[in-house]
């Protein structure tokens, strides 16, 4: 298996006013081709600090983060993000936003089948009818749904996904989150995905990187079970389960760490 | 025009008609001696005149013409010196006080330099508001680019954008509404720097032409003069109001 994206000896701490803030801690973990890795912790650990370095927007204090064996020197085509603010463009309308990364050169996509993609897109997010609307009409659903077209329609082989369904309701997220199963399936990529959901965690995933509270360090690292392609019968399992108390034991141990953290500082004032 | 569009007319005339009034009333009040304030349908009657056989026009066509051709040059520099400040902080902290300083002295305390440097021909005119629009704008065009989020940028950089698309595709279009902004702001600090401008030996235009009127006591022309420029500042202002609505209706506004 080749070795996609590698995280070596990576930390990161930020100059702030109050002085050094050490947001990621001493991370180590290889993601190989195919790959599907979640990443889970609490709020404010250092999650989209860590993914942003590999997306190529921040560089490690320490350590090295490598893709296809070289340090990441910036962000590229080749690794999509989905940010967790989403950055629809508000002054492009729906199609225009999915058909952007076409119209880009580096795409290479005709321009004779731009239009065919992004209605492609447009009907897989449910988006049709508003083709041509702007933004500012979108609710915050739509607008996540907006922003996951746009990174797929230029088909990247890494996906960056930043808590892409957050914001979605119970039946859309379960409806992305088998159409990503899909995608993955035909395509074939490889994805870094940031959630706050377990079960999400372990319905995708191929490997869960618990996280601890910040500085985000590795807490666990945990290999899911189930063979792709998977449905959602693998939910009504027993290791299902007990993955998921287990995780949930985890990532309640850190946010109980997170609290403990952050009491004194809220309360003194 | 549609109903509401009428209705808001309809409101849009409400002040004015109270200002008139207010106008007559101050004149019967008998707190002012009468012969300081014209009347308003005087005033209206002097304007006719003043179209008709003095060549109002001419007057008002010199002073838009200024006034445009100092917020078209002044813009023209302003957006990519703003933009640049805008764009590179430490370009912005270099360069802050020093365009803070020039925007504060007023137009007028600059007039009797200007004669010496530019003489006192419609060049030196054009300085004047050059110097207003230019200043004004470039502070809109920076405070605006600098509050441009990198959020865009590195969304178009992760679907593969190059530099050039970059300031195409992404830089342009976000930087669109400051331009048209500061072309408004220029467009109104212009005219409220016209009479300034006319002050060096204007033959023709509407800040010329109160001065005059100020010589002679012609309060009623003074009038006419302000009314004037008031209307044409405002009837631009709208026109541009209705261009920008136009290219920004992807702009999220709390006012339609
Ligand atoms: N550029 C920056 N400068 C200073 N501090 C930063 C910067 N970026 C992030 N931080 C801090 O680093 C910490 C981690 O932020 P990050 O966005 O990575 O958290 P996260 O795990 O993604 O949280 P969430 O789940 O809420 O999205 C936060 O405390 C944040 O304030
Ligand atoms: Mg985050």
């Amino acid at each position: 298996m080749t070795k996609r994206a590698q995280f070596d000896k990576v930390s990161l701490s930020f100059d702030t006013q109050k002085g050094r803030l050490n947001v990621v801690e001493d991370v180590s973990y290889d993601i190989n081709d195919g790959d599907f890795i979640a990443v889970i912790g609490p709020s404010g650990c250092g999650k989209t600090t860590m993914m942003s370095m590999l997306a190529g927007f921040q560089k490690p204090t320490t350590g090295n983060v490598l893709f296809d064996g070289r340090p990441v020197a910036g962000p590229g085509p080749e690794r999509g993000v989905i940010f967790q603010e989403y950055g629809v463009f508000p002054w492009l309308t729906v199609k225009q936003n999915i058909a952007f990364g076409l119209t880009l050169n580096a795409n290479h996509v005709p321009t004779a089948e731009r239009d065919a993609i992004s209605d492609h897109y447009l009907g897989l997010m449910g988006l049709s009818d508003f083709a041509n609307s702007y933004p500012k009409h979108l609710s915050g659903g739509m607008r996540q749904r907006l922003a996951i077209a746009r990174a797929y329609a230029v088909k990247p082989q890494f996906l960056l996904m930043d808590e892409p369904f957050g914001a979605l309701d119970a039946q859309t997220r379960s409806n992305m989150q088998n159409l990503l199963l899909k995608v993955l399936e035909t395509e074939g990529k490889t994805v870094m995905l940031i959630t706050h959901s377990v079960e999400e965690a372990i319905y995708l995933a191929s490997r869960i990187v618990v996280v601890t509270a910040r500085p985000a360090r590795i807490k666990e690292i945990i290999d899911v079970p189930f063979a792709y392609p998977r449905d959602e019968s693998i939910q009504e399992r027993s290791e299902f389960a007990e993955l998921r108390s287990h995780i949930r034991q985890l990532v309640m141990d850190e946010y109980r760490a997170q609290q403990a953290q952050m009491r004194p500082v809220s309360f003194s004032e | 025009m549609n109903g509401a569009g009428l209705r808001r007319f309809g409101l849009g005339l409400i002040p004015w008609i109270g200002a008139i009034l207010l106008w007559y009333a101050v004149r019967w009040s008998g707190f002012v001696n009468v012969s300081l304030i014209p009347a308003p349908h005087q005033v209206a009657a002097k304007f006719f005149e003043l179209l008709t056989k003095e060549g109002l026009l001419i007057d008002i066509f010199a002073s838009t013409r200024r006034v445009f051709l100092g917020v078209a040059l002044g813009i023209l520099v302003a957006v990519p010196v703003g933009f640049l400040l805008g764009w590179y902080r430490p370009a912005r902290t270099f360069a802050d006080p020093m365009i803070n300083f020039f925007r504060a002295l007023p137009p007028i305390a600059l007039i009797p330099l200007v004669i010496v440097y530019f003489g006192v021909d419609e060049l030196a005119k054009l300085v004047i508001l050059f110097y207003a629009s230019f200043f004004s704008g470039v502070i809109v065009m920076y405070e605006g680019v600098s509050q441009i989020t990198p959020l865009y940028i590195r969304v178009a950089q992760t679907l593969g954008a190059n530099q050039a698309e970059i300031f195409r595709k992404v830089i342009i279009p976000l930087t669109v509404p400051h331009i048209l902004t500061a072309l408004r702001v220029a467009l109104g600090v212009a005219w409220a720097t016209l009479v300034a401008s006319e002050l060096i030996a204007a033959q023709r235009g509407l800040g010329a032409m109160i001065q005059n009127a100020s010589t002679y006591f012609l309060l009623d022309v003074i009038y006419v003069g302000i009314i004037c420029i008031g209307l044409i500042a405002l009837i631009m202002d709208l026109i541009l109001r209705k261009i920008t609505a136009r290219l920004l209706v992807w702009q999220d506004r709390a006012i339609a």
